[in-house]
């Protein structure tokens, strides 16, 4: 059974329905005590990093989160969940965050210019992913897929090895983060179609020790 | 890269749509449901109903339709008309829409842009823009006023001051309608689109007049729109939603080409 984390971050009743339309059985909650039942974990969430961290602590999602991350338990980061699973964010002021992998979150410069057009930010839109390496979750998706984006802030991290994929706006960005038993994407594969789809049943059936 | 997007709109009454849309079997479907579904399969980037029920009883049928909607198609889509209060906007995002679009509501009442954007996040609220081209004047320095009521009813807003104050309000992106090119099929009004767009850092969605899908290459290029609206263009069968996304490759306008 997937739990999905539900910290106050945004509507989350879209990455249900997606789940729900894949047969893929799934719950809710804020509680650590009913997420520790799930074996696997969906973080999602949209809105800023500052509230987000403040729920996540007061709930104690953090210290539950850490926990899952340890022992193994595969656990999908999406957007806003995928950014907070980072050491710091430069939003509202400078966050810290879960620091279950090394690196940041950067607010994208705001001089951006392709073909002659200045960038918009946030970046919102259908947008490619360039993968890195090979990955089960990513199993038989079409190189050329798009996916849908929605975001001013963009992870970076540390290490090289745990880029599972960039994106190209402006800059090139890591779009998905692969490390252990976690797979963190920033676009959201619940409003990605079909192979926004194929991603949440590929992570419904992936044993991490598998890779 | 970016794709540039193709949005696709449903007007939708009572939860029907006015107008019958015709798909390869030539059925008139009148079940935006149905509708949205296949749109979604033909490639639409983003769909945008537009409900102008008046009665209390057709809104709540339309949030049956949102309901159902969310559940079989996985791509965002907004609902727009006479969302006014907060409530309005909680009871669509709650139904399953990705985001709201405000339009006459804001112009009342603006602060209802900033408090939708603090409840939900700036990336749900959409500012919903008619303007029409007026004598440029102290009042309305672009020549570009914002007016209600489909046209019939100027407002003295300055379209370029009201798109900016939209943007520092909260709105995440803004939906440009000409009533000037609206529902001639002679192309988008690109002066205004590009006035609108390099004005403000958040993404406009360029609407009315789409009739050739060089209309559309035009406004995504020139008018530099990040979206572009679509509806009797691909609703009576003149072009399907591949079509344009492949006219819009050969000018080299990025779109979602796979889905």
């Amino acid at each position: 059974m997937i739990g999905i984390v539900d910290y106050r971050a945004g509507n989350i009743t879209s990455v249900v329905r997606a789940f729900n339309f894949l047969g893929i059985p799934n719950f809710v909650s804020s509680a650590p005590a009913e997420l520790a039942g799930a074996d696997r974990i969906v973080f999602p969430g949209v809105g800023a990093a500052g509230e987000a961290m403040a729920n996540i602590r007061e709930q104690g999602l953090d210290i539950f989160l850490r926990n899952a991350f340890v022992r193994g338990v595969p656990i999908l980061g999406i957007c806003l969940g995928t950014q907070i699973i980072f050491e710091h964010s430069q939003e509202d002021g400078g966050t810290e965050c879960l620091k279950l992998v090394k690196g940041t979150v950067k607010l994208f410069p705001h001089d951006m210019v392709a073909n002659g057009e200045k960038l918009k930010v946030p970046h919102m839109g259908w947008n490619g992913l360039r993968l890195r390496q090979q990955h089960p979750v990513f199993a038989n998706i079409d190189a050329n897929m798009e996916f849908y984006f929605v975001h001013s802030y963009y992870p970076s991290p540390k290490e090289e090895e745990n880029i599972l994929g960039t994106t190209e706006y402006g800059i090139e960005f890591c779009s998905a983060i692969a490390t252990n038993s976690l797979v963190a994407l920033q676009f959201h594969p619940e409003k990605s179609g079909r192979a926004g789809l194929a991603i949440l049943r590929n992570f419904a059936s992936w044993l991490p020790g598998e890779n | 890269m970016l794709s540039k997007r193709i949005i696709v709109c449903l007007d939708v009454r009572d939860g029907k749509l006015t107008k019958g849309i015709k798909f390869q079997d030539n059925i008139d479907i009148g079940n935006p449901v149905v509708a949205a579904r296949e749109y979604y399969e033909q490639g639409v980037d983003e769909i945008v109903f537009y409900d102008i029920t008046a009665s209390a009883e057709g809104r709540g049928i339309m949030l049956e339709v949102v309901k159902e909607v969310a559940q079989t198609i996985f791509i965002p889509f907004s609902v727009g008309g006479g969302l006014n209060t907060l409530q309005d906007m909680q009871a669509v995002i709650a139904a399953g829409a990705e985001k709201v679009s405000v339009n006459s509501g804001a112009i009342a009442n603006p602060q209802i842009i900033a408090a939708g954007a603090k409840a939900f996040g700036s990336q749900c609220i959409v500012l919903g823009m008619d303007v029409k081209q007026v004598e440029p004047s102290s009042r309305v320095p672009s020549g570009y006023e914002v007016v209600v009521h489909g046209g019939r009813k100027n407002t003295g807003i300055d379209a370029l001051w009201w798109a900016k104050q939209g943007e520092k309000l909260g709105a995440g992106e803004i939906c440009l309608n000409s009533i000037d090119a609206d529902g001639t099929q002679e192309g988008y009004d690109v002066v205004l689109t590009k006035i609108i767009a390099t004005n403000v850092s958040i993404p406009v969605i360029a609407s009315g007049g789409a009739g050739k899908p060089e209309h559309l290459a035009q406004v995504l290029t020139e008018g530099c729109a990040s979206a572009a609206l679509v509806a009797s263009i691909v609703h009576y069968r003149t072009y399907q939603i591949a079509e344009l996304k492949q006219f819009l490759t050969k000018k080299d306008v990025k779109t979602r080409l796979r889905w």
